[in-house]
């Protein structure tokens, strides 16, 4: 079993590196994978606690995972849907594009 | 109560003009000129024949009947009710047969008069000229004051739009406008009147005001005072007399009609229909009668210079509408009214004859380019010297009579300071005779002055049989109320409105009839009122000819009379002192509260405000870059200030 602390330790690295990809990269689909990848730390570390304090009777921790993943299922959906869309409108996929709003 | 017939139609006097505006007025010009000819005149005419049958009704009726309509209510505000209703007394029926019979005759003198305007202006005209026989005759049939002031305020609107009638020209709408205004002031004072009525009285129906009338605590003296000034601008007295020379900037037969005949004796016929409550304030009648008096001089002395025939006649009615203020303000009720009467044919007549004139001259009004228009035009210069002759109180012509019966009233009255009245009143009488001589020798004798004048034309159709019409009445509307010195029961007119004001208990003129000493006085002052008309107006013509070079001469000569004459000319100035008074500082503090409180105080807060929110916006606009990175970067970098913020605890 892992401790707690590199349970921590590898939530934090999956947020960190959904957050680089979602600032620094300019393919949305690819910032769609990384905004997957922070879920998935949030989900890491609500499971980890849920093991770490609940003990083994407590499932609230799964039960956000689980959540998590459906939540997840959906946004990934509708994010795609977008994604389609903006692909036909402007015939690519980079984010930079898609700067009509700005002030 | 005995019921007539013709209670249940009353109000079609008053809806034939309204209908005819509306039909008129809507269609306009689709309807063609032949039957806008028709329907204008046809109007006053049903309207006209509709009031003979309420004046027969009258006639075979007890004194004093009253014949009512009752309409619908208004308003039910509590304490405060207004209906609307007609009424038809001997007072209103005589107002109404004036303002649909003369009514009448001017709409058909427009068809001619008017006959040269485009279809459109052509039948806008007749509009406006219906909607102001309906709003006169509102005013004429009104049972309370409300709907009396709609009547008031609808005739001052009908007079705007006709006054600026040729609207193309500044100058027109601006004598509209100076109209309008100066109306207000007398009106804002008319409606200060009812305020002070309705607290005093507790009703606005005329009926009980004139039965309930007291003078508790001076409240009607001043509610009359108030009234009147009401009337001092219907009716151009001093002080708010400057609107109705400038009036003349509308069509002839306008000025005939609204501003000779009917409009502007709202103002008497307003003191007639109170007549009760003016009776118990004696101090404003003295006030009414007194006014009257120094504005019938003082516009003689200024229709003395004028040049332009329309202003001549323009400064006769102020002056003469001051005769009718004069016997109103002596108690002599009936003989004003009488003298209303008259002056409406006889002023109407001469309206109408100097819109031959105009006419025939193509558009020329200066007396100075007229000159021995009675040979070219011997019609019309008849019938203008009917009325004119009428005007100066020769008999036995309508204004004799009429002038006589107000110069007898004011010396046998109780009136404060009598005799001042009675000096000054005889000098507006003799004026009258200047004036008019001068008028008439000036555009219709000597030779031609130019050459519109050497080949004027007479007027024919529609506009010489209103004419000839009027001129007759003029002539012969004396008859209406001969007095009593003359036969007995001769004052038909006189015995049909007095009873109307029976209760009121005014002036000795209407009780006067049957003394014999008070006869013998009357005879006496005819033949000294008659020998005065006929030689003021023998001075007159023989001043403007045979005497015209040694007159001139000696106006040259002294720097006096030089003086007088360029400030009758220049209405003794009285439009300067407003402007400098009154226009000039309203125009100046006006510019200030623009200049300075507008654009430097207003404006200046919005706009500090608007820039203060445009230079935010420019300060944060960067943040909404349109880039997806960087929102992406934004969020997380405040999420992560967020939590070291919540998790400062832990660092400690």
């Amino acid at each position: 079993m892992f401790s707690l602390r590199a349970c921590l330790v590898v939530s934090a690295a999956l947020l960190a590196t959904g957050v680089y990809g979602v600032v620094a990269r300019r393919n949305i689909i690819i910032v769609l994978l990384s905004v997957e990848v922070m879920l998935n730390g949030a989900a890491l570390a609500f499971a980890a606690f849920g093991r770490q304090w609940l003990g083994a009777a407590g499932h609230a921790g799964q039960v956000v995972v689980l959540l998590t993943m459906a939540v997840a299922a959906a946004e990934a959906g509708v994010g795609l849907a977008l994604l389609l869309a903006f692909e036909r409108h402007r015939r690519c996929v980079d984010s930079d594009d898609a700067r009509t709003l700005r002030g | 109560m005995t019921h007539y017939p013709i209670e249940a139609q009353l109000h079609w006097i008053v809806l034939a003009p309204l209908l005819g505006f509306a039909l008129i007025g809507l269609a306009g010009a689709r309807l063609g000129r032949g039957a806008v000819s028709l329907l204008g005149p046809a109007a006053p005419g049903v309207a006209f024949v509709y009031a003979l049958d309420a004046l027969q009704a009258l006639r075979g009726a007890p004194e004093a009947t009253v014949l009512a309509e009752p309409l619908w209510s208004w308003l039910d505000l509590g304490a405060l009710s207004v209906s609307v209703g007609l009424r038809v007394d001997a007072l209103a029926a005589t107002l109404a047969l004036v303002v649909t019979g003369v009514g009448f005759l001017i709409h058909v003198y427009s068809v001619g008069y008017m006959g040269h305007e485009p279809d459109g202006s052509y039948a806008r005209y007749f509009a406006f000229l219906n909607l102001f026989t309906f709003a006169m005759l509102v005013l004429v049939l009104a049972d309370n004051l409300v709907v009396f002031f709609v009547g008031w305020e609808g005739v001052g609107l009908c007079s705007y739009l006709l006054i600026g009638f040729w609207y193309r020209d500044l100058a027109n709408s601006d004598a509209g406008r100076k109209a309008f205004v100066v109306n207000r002031v007398g009106d804002l004072a008319f409606v200060l009147g009812m305020f002070v009525a309705w607290r005093a009285f507790g009703t606005l129906d005329f009926a009980r005001l004139n039965q309930e009338a007291h003078d508790d605590g001076g409240l009607a003296t001043l509610c009359t005072l108030l009234f009147f000034i009401g009337a001092t601008g219907k009716s151009a007295q001093l002080p708010l007399h400057v609107w109705l020379p400038d009036a003349m900037a509308g069509p002839t037969p306008v000025s005939a009609l609204i501003h000779a005949a009917t409009m502007v004796t709202a103002g008497v016929y307003m003191i007639g229909r109170l007549g009760g409550l003016y009776a118990v304030a004696p101090a404003t009648l003295a006030v009414v009668a007194w006014v009257g008096c120094l504005t019938a001089l003082y516009a003689g002395w200024v229709a003395l210079a004028q040049r332009d025939i329309k202003k001549v006649l323009a400064w006769s009615t102020i002056s003469q509408l001051g005769t009718m203020f004069v016997a109103m303000g002596v108690g002599a009720y009936a003989s004003g009214l009488f003298h209303l009467v008259t002056h409406a044919f006889f002023k109407a007549t001469l309206f109408l004859g100097a819109g031959a004139v105009i006419h025939g001259l193509a558009g020329e009004q200066d007396l100075g380019r007229m000159g021995g228009l009675a040979r070219r035009m011997p019609v019309t210069a008849l019938c203008t010297l009917l009325g004119a002759l009428a005007l100066a109180g020769v008999p036995p012509l309508s204004g004799f009579f009429s002038k006589d019966a107000i110069l007898f009233a004011v010396g046998v009255s109780s009136v404060p300071g009598r005799s001042a009245l009675c000096l000054l009143a005889w000098s507006a009488a003799a004026l009258t005779g200047l004036y008019v001589a001068r008028m008439m020798t000036l555009a219709f004798l000597g030779a031609p002055r130019s050459a519109a004048a050497a080949h004027a034309h007479e007027p024919r159709g529609t506009m010489a049989f209103a004419l000839l019409v009027l001129a007759a009445l003029a002539a012969a509307g004396g008859a209406l109320g001969l007095p009593e010195a003359v036969a007995h029961g001769a004052d038909r007119l006189g015995a049909f409105l007095a009873p109307g004001w029976a209760g009121a208990g005014h002036g000795p003129a209407a009780g006067a009839g049957g003394h014999a000493g008070l006869l013998e006085a009357e005879r006496a002052l005819m033949l000294r009122s008659g020998l005065l008309g006929v030689s003021v107006l023998a001075v007159g013509v023989l001043a403007c000819t045979a005497w015209g070079g040694a007159l001139e001469a000696l106006f040259e000569a002294d720097p006096g009379l030089a003086a007088l004459r360029r400030a009758a000319l220049g209405r003794f100035y009285v439009d300067e002192v407003y402007g400098a008074a009154v226009v000039r500082p309203l125009v100046a503090g006006s510019r200030l509260l623009w200049r300075v409180v507008d654009v430097g105080l207003v404006d200046a807060v919005v706009n500090g405000l608007a820039r203060l929110v445009g230079l935010a916006a420019v300060a944060l606009r960067p943040l909404q870059g349109g880039l997806l990175r960087g929102y992406a970067a934004l969020l997380a970098a405040a999420t992560v200030l967020l939590v070291v913020w919540a998790a400062r605890g832990w660092f400690r």
